[in-house]
């Protein structure tokens, strides 16, 4: 059986005389005991991890239903969050935005960085440098995110004011990028906590990415470079088209750290108080899910508020499987042309 | 290669102890106030018990609780005493499971029915006899401030309520010159910070501007902020972000004003401005009406008090016991605890922690409650 560089060979695609593919093995055992063992032990982790997201599903669900009927606003449009009394109105329209808004920036800012940094290590730098360097970046996922909420609180939002001051004079016209008048200082705003989470995301970014531009076929690579290609050219010729899916996934992995950090958002994120107007600038406060969450669940002592808090949680379990679906989708689709 | 790997161990170590070291230095109340063990713990030693007492409850009081609870034990070596601070809340509801000896509450028990139950009734029925609420530690409220150039600062409730309900936007305001006059006001706008989270201090606090204020604060007073600004998480939160924020103002426990040098208004609720001290503090606790019957010494706070010297935004934290335990060495145990943390020494040292020692009258009262408890 020959194999290619890349691990896969046409052969390993071809079904086998017995109609099966080569790769799937005709699953038979011995049947000692060590192959039971193992078998099982295999499978039941299997179905653990699903009926473990399962079982978070059912009881999401279960604790929300009470609260959502009890609801007297819209739960998907509603701005409001009062779940005392025996009224309660609440809605996830802000926290919606909030979240995503923040995410976005973290990805913005995250992905081109972590790929940027990923080629420089796998294809610029000496090997007595990739090793450190990919080390150092490694380190950085090793630091718990309260660390990096301190740090932005104490030490690195100061120096975002100017350059919040700079987005605002250069891209004020645009709502999106404007300074509010009597607005949060600049190292509460959802823009400040897009870049503490594009910090806190870049190590995983870095991570996969690295890893995938690494397995790129030499022989892909040398026959760019043969072809009269400059090392840019070979990057994006046969570097980045073999990498694409792995980024793709990097980037989707990291985005879903980023839509459940809670801690480092909490600490830094200034909420809106009640009856706040909606502002689409990034250099406003607010609340993401998983903040909100942290923020109301100590004090919520009733079926209603804890309820609401869990509705909440359920959107961002929602959201989360949304996004690793589409993520599913584009991979899937992206290596019909990239093998 | 091996020296190279050396190298990366040594460099990864050194930016570790780096990143550590600063991280380390919070700021912390531990003022070594552990001053009045000694004499405390004497009379105290005369009742040890052997074993444990788990309370639960209030986050306001946690370090009073812990205060007492240390010189407690430092007196009594086979005594434990454990406070678990989930929220008064959480608190109550473990008491009435029977999953702790306690409940450590910033209100007292309510007997109107609310979610299907009188919390007073279930207690009742818990401990086969009345429940008390004692009042045992007062946290006052300070309105904090960080303006540059004011160092006194007045506040009416009105002005306090207009400012927090974002009617005030900036220090020189005429309404607040009005009050604070022979000082110079900057124009910088005012920053209002609240607590993002759901807390007691909260309710305390709008409980005070919408008894004291005349009509200027109509929000309901709750557990969630009402009012206008910018949400941070917990009092050290907005204590941090009134530090960094010239113009801030917000309302937070004593002790984090303290230990953030931040400014703290008076309050001229009527008879004069007011300064917050342990003593005007304690004036306040002695003007509260006494709201339950007996021993159950629920106090009704006069917010708007217009007495002099009294200092009248504060919250009390209550110890709520079971009068006569079913287990009869619990409550023996209760009683011997309780009354260390009511007596006069253990009350002084909570001053330097940012509480309000319980007046004398108070205290003879508590006391004397205690003493009832079996």
């Amino acid at each position: 059986m020959s194999t290619s560089i890349t691990g896969r060979s046409a052969v390993d695609e071809l079904p086998g005389p017995d109609g099966r593919s080569p790769l799937a093995g005709d699953r038979a055992g011995t049947g000692r005991l060590g192959d039971r063992l193992f078998g099982g032990a295999a499978t039941a982790s299997g179905l653990l991890v699903i009926a473990l997201v399962t079982l978070v599903g059912v009881f999401l669900v279960a604790q929300a239903i009470p609260a959502l009927q009890a609801n007297q606003a819209n739960f998907l449009t509603s701005r409001e969050w009062a779940t005392a009394g025996t009224s309660p109105r609440f809605g996830i329209v802000d926290l919606l935005w909030a979240t995503v808004v923040t995410s976005v920036i973290a990805m913005a800012i995250a992905v081109p960085l972590g790929v940027a940094i990923a080629l420089f290590i796998t294809q610029y730098a000496p090997t007595w440098l990739s090793r450190p360097a990919a080390a150092t970046i490694d380190l950085l996922a090793a630091v718990p995110s309260i660390v990096f909420g301190f740090w932005g609180l104490t030490i690195a939002g100061q120096y975002f004011e100017p350059v919040a001051g700079v987005i605002d004079a250069a891209l004020g016209w645009i709502p999106f990028f404007a300074e509010s008048e009597g607005g949060p200082s600049a190292k509460s705003t959802l823009a400040f906590a897009g870049v503490i989470l594009a910090i806190m995301v870049l190590p995983i970014v870095t991570a996969i990415s690295r890893e995938v531009f690494a397995q790129v076929p030499t022989a892909h690579k040398e026959g760019a470079l043969a072809l009269g290609a400059t090392q840019w050219e070979m990057i994006r010729t046969a570097v980045l088209p073999f990498g694409k899916p792995g980024v793709i996934s990097a980037a989707m992995l990291g985005l879903g750290r980023a839509l459940g950090e809670t801690l480092a958002v909490t600490i830094l994120l200034s909420a809106l108080n009640d009856g706040a107007p909606f502002s689409s600038s990034i250099f406003n406060g607010g609340a993401t899910f998983a903040s909100k969450i942290a923020l109301g669940i100590q004090e919520a002592n009733t079926a209603t508020s804890t309820g609401a808090l869990i509705a909440a949680g359920l959107v961002l379990f929602v959201l989360t499987f949304v996004v690793n679906a589409i993520a599913r989708v584009v991979i899937e689709r992206r290596k019909a042309f990239s093998e | 290669m091996k020296t190279l790997r050396l190298g990366q161990l040594a460099s990864i170590a050194l930016v570790g102890s780096i990143a550590l070291a600063g991280c380390g230095s919070d700021n912390n109340a531990g003022t070594g106030a552990t001053a009045g063990s000694g004499s405390s713990g004497s009379a105290a030693a005369a009742d040890c018990f052997d074993g444990t007492l788990n309370a639960e409850g209030s986050s306001a009081q946690k370090n009073a609780f812990e205060e007492a609870a240390a010189s407690y034990t430092a007196a009594c070596s086979g005594a434990t005493v454990n406070y678990n601070p989930t929220g008064s809340g959480a608190g109550i509801k473990q008491m009435l499971a029977g999953q702790v000896d306690f409940a450590g509450s910033d209100s007292a028990l309510k007997t109107e029915e609310k979610d299907g139950v009188v919390e007073s009734d279930a207690a009742a029925q818990v401990c086969g006899s009345p429940a008390w609420n004692l009042p045992m530690v007062t946290g006052p409220i300070a309105i904090a401030y960080n303006v540059g150039g004011v160092d006194s600062l007045t506040l009416t409730p009105t002005v306090a309520a207009d400012i927090f309900n974002g009617k005030i936007t900036t220090w020189n305001d005429p309404k607040i010159a009005a009050v604070n006059s022979g000082v110079t006001l900057p124009a910088t706008a005012i920053k209002v910070f609240f607590r993002s989270d759901e807390s007691g201090t909260t309710e305390n606090f709008t409980k005070y501007l919408a008894a004291a204020s005349d009509g200027g604060w109509t929000a309901e007073p709750g557990k969630k902020w009402t009012g206008k600004g910018e949400g941070k998480e917990k009092s050290s939160g907005v204590a941090e972000g009134v530090k960094s924020t010239d113009g801030g103002i917000t309302y937070v426990e004593w002790s984090y004003a303290k230990d953030n040098d931040l400014g703290v208004a008076k309050i001229d609720n009527g008879g004069g401005a007011v300064e917050l001290t342990g003593e005007t503090v304690g004036k306040a606790v002695e003007a509260a009406q006494p709201d339950g019957e007996g021993n159950d010494l629920r106090l009704k706070l006069d917010y708007a008090t217009k007495e002099a010297g009294a200092y009248p935004i504060l919250l009390v934290t209550y110890e709520i016991v079971c009068s006569k335990n079913k287990d009869a060495e619990k409550g023996k145990n209760i009683k011997s605890f309780l009354k260390h943390f009511a007596s006069a020494d253990v009350q002084k040292s909570l001053e330097d922690i940012g509480y309000a020692p319980l007046p004398a009258s108070v205290q003879s009262k508590v006391e004397t409650a205690i003493e009832a408890l079996s």
